[in-house]
């Protein structure tokens, strides 16, 4: 099982982020960087060090970075503005809105330290809502890789898409399991197939689900695993197509259940093919401090929530 | 060929019928503001700027202009349309359906001179900013003008933008403030008193300039005072004193015009005490 899928090592996200700028500061020129203070967070060193002149340290004044990227975008740069989720999204919501998502603008929104992974800081930085905030912008991308060769993947080919988009990725270090070459935007991969039950995760949650489909695959639970990278916009041939061959999904996500994947998946079923679903998400929730697998397991994102959801929904069908 | 102060002061007052009969047109908008600058934006457009009516989202190579107080959109559009960007009569349709002169300035629905949208307060500096660190990176000699309400000065993001292009030495900046001392609720000293501008833009490390700002002579000679100072390692910022409601007697004096549109009679009225110098759009 998962044998294209091989564990190879372990880093964060950011790394993947921080590796996929520099591999863009050496291939694309028209790139440059933003950050609010938080180079060694964001782990843009090497872009920085590379290419000086295409970096902007914005300084604690997040709302001024996202606007100045617009005017940044509209002299042809492609501007990747950058640092923690929580400071990327709701802190400067009217500023995406107007300067970036309305008008147009050709802006990447690089936020790390997303969900409740990031761990000891507690809930102010803890976003959980940011999804929602992106996906309810009109043609904004919305990118939530799993790992660090996805999150590089997409950082690389974020640039060669125009448009607004938010990629989202983390703190901790995570799994390394992603072959390279696998990502494309807009298109989910599958990662097993099965015919009992759909699991569609994204983020760190895909790897939480690899575990549990490998529990449930020994208790006889055929499962199908798709790692939905993009939350916007969603692959909904390949979700249906899934869906009507296993007939009951389960989402999981580092997010609010209000506004996330799973409401994303839930509207596309409500609209061509109502099937049962189970959340595995925050449920109307703040986080607090702790290590990102006790967070994880307090607040029913944990290996054994995914399996126990999939066994209730596996029930409704 | 440069045009003269008494030229410019003639499109002026054409600026002025236009701003007056768009916002009488919808019933709505901001006329106050918009009088009081059409001075700076006819000189701007007709006389300082280097710029190209054959709009390109870029702006490479020309000077480019920025309306953070996204509000007083009928001298900009007005402004646009008779320096060629778009028809002068496509003024009949603001503020309507399916217009591409919306409340607020906007790129969404392709108006031409239009670079980003604006009218939620204090973004557009930082816009600007970007644009002029763009145009550096691109060896593009050219100036970024901005124009800010004063009221739009209580917004946190100004003075974020405000450190950002001193500390980065952002000086293909000319900023200016509107400077009429009032704001939709009232006077800006009895809503929220922003003090000494010069002291705080001083502080901030800009190169700070004063102009009277319905005086076309005046305004003509302060922006080249301005194009000069530029480049010089400083961001340019020149706190432009105007009156809201310039010149019509009855709209001076008060912050009451700030967001209201005169009727049939007070239109009739105002355009009384303007010349038509370049022919009414029409309706």
């Amino acid at each position: 099982m998962f044998d294209d899928y091989q564990v190879t090592g372990k880093k964060g996200t950011r790394d993947g982020f921080g590796a996929g700028m520099a591999e863009l500061g050496r291939s694309n020129d028209q790139v440059v960087a933003l950050c609010a203070d938080l180079i060694g967070s964001l782990k843009i060193q090497k872009f920085i060090e590379e290419n000086p002149k295409r970096f902007f340290q914005a300084g604690i004044a997040e709302a001024n970075m996202m606007s100045m990227s617009a005017g940044l975008a509209t002299a042809g740069k492609i501007p990747f503005a950058t640092t923690f989720a929580n400071f990327a999204t709701g802190r400067v919501y009217d500023q995406i809105r107007q300067s970036i998502a309305y008008s147009d603008k050709n802006v990447k929104i690089c936020a790390s330290h997303a969900g409740l992974t990031l761990g000891e800081d507690g809930a102010t930085h803890q976003i959980l809502e940011d999804i929602g905030l992106m996906k309810m912008l009109p043609h904004m991308t919305v990118i939530n890789p799993c790992d660090y060769n996805q999150t590089k993947e997409a950082t690389i080919a974020i640039a060669d898409h125009h448009g607004p988009v938010y990629l989202r990725f983390g703190r901790p270090g995570w799994p390394i399991f992603m072959p390279e070459g696998s990502f494309k935007i807009g298109k989910a991969i599958t990662m097993k197939e099965g015919s009992d039950v759909t699991i569609l995760a994204t983020g760190h949650m895909v790897y939480y689900a690899m575990e549990a489909t490998r529990t449930l695959e020994a208790k006889g639970i055929s499962v199908e695993l798709i790692n939905i990278h993009t939350i916007k916009p969603l692959d909904d041939e390949a979700i249906l197509k899934s869906l009507t061959k296993t007939k009951c999904v389960v989402t999981c996500e580092e997010h609010q259940r209000n506004g996330g994947l799973g409401d994303s998946v839930a509207q596309l079923m409500s609209m061509h093919n109502p099937t049962p679903q189970e959340y595995i998400a925050v449920n109307d929730s703040f986080g607090e401090s702790g290590s990102p697998a006790q967070l994880l397991d307090k607040y029913g994102l944990g290996i054994k929530d995914i399996i126990a959801a999939t066994e209730r929904v596996l029930k409704r069908k | 060929m440069p045009r003269s102060i008494t030229e410019l002061e003639k499109i002026a007052s054409q600026i002025r019928r236009d701003i007056l009969r768009q916002v009488h047109s919808c019933s709505s908008g901001h006329p106050g503001g918009s009088l009081g600058c059409a001075d700076f934006f006819t000189a701007l457009y007709f006389h300082v700027m280097e710029h190209d009516k054959d709009f390109k989202m870029d702006g490479k190579n020309e000077d480019v202009f920025y309306l953070s107080n996204g509000h007083i959109s009928p001298v900009f559009y007005s402004a646009l349309a008779r320096s060629g960007y778009f028809p002068v009569d496509e003024l009949a349709t603001f503020r309507k359906i399916n217009s591409r002169l919306q409340g607020h300035p906007t790129t969404h629905e392709g108006l031409p001179g239009v670079r980003v949208a604006t009218g939620s307060l204090g973004q557009g500096l930082s816009v600007g900013i970007g644009m002029a660190l763009g145009k550096k990176l691109n060896n593009d000699d050219k100036t970024i003008y901005v124009l800010t309400g004063d009221g739009e000065l209580q917004e946190g993001q100004i003075w974020e933008a405000a450190l950002f292009a001193a500390h980065n030495k952002v000086d293909n900046l000319i900023v200016t403030v509107d400077s009429n001392g009032r704001q939709i609720d009232g006077d800006t000293d009895d809503v929220m008193s922003l003090g000494s501008l010069e002291d705080k833009w001083t502080s901030f490390g800009w190169e700070v300039l004063h102009m009277e700002g319905n005086d076309m002579e005046k305004v003509v000679a302060g922006l080249q005072t301005a194009k000069q100072k530029s480049g010089n390692g400083k961001p340019v910022i020149i706190i432009m004193n105007t009156e809201m409601g310039f010149p019509i007697d009855f709209m001076m004096g008060t912050h009451k015009w700030h967001g209201v549109a005169p009727n049939d009679e007070q239109l009739e009225n105002a355009l009384g005490q303007l010349e038509e110098t370049l022919g009414d759009y029409k309706i």
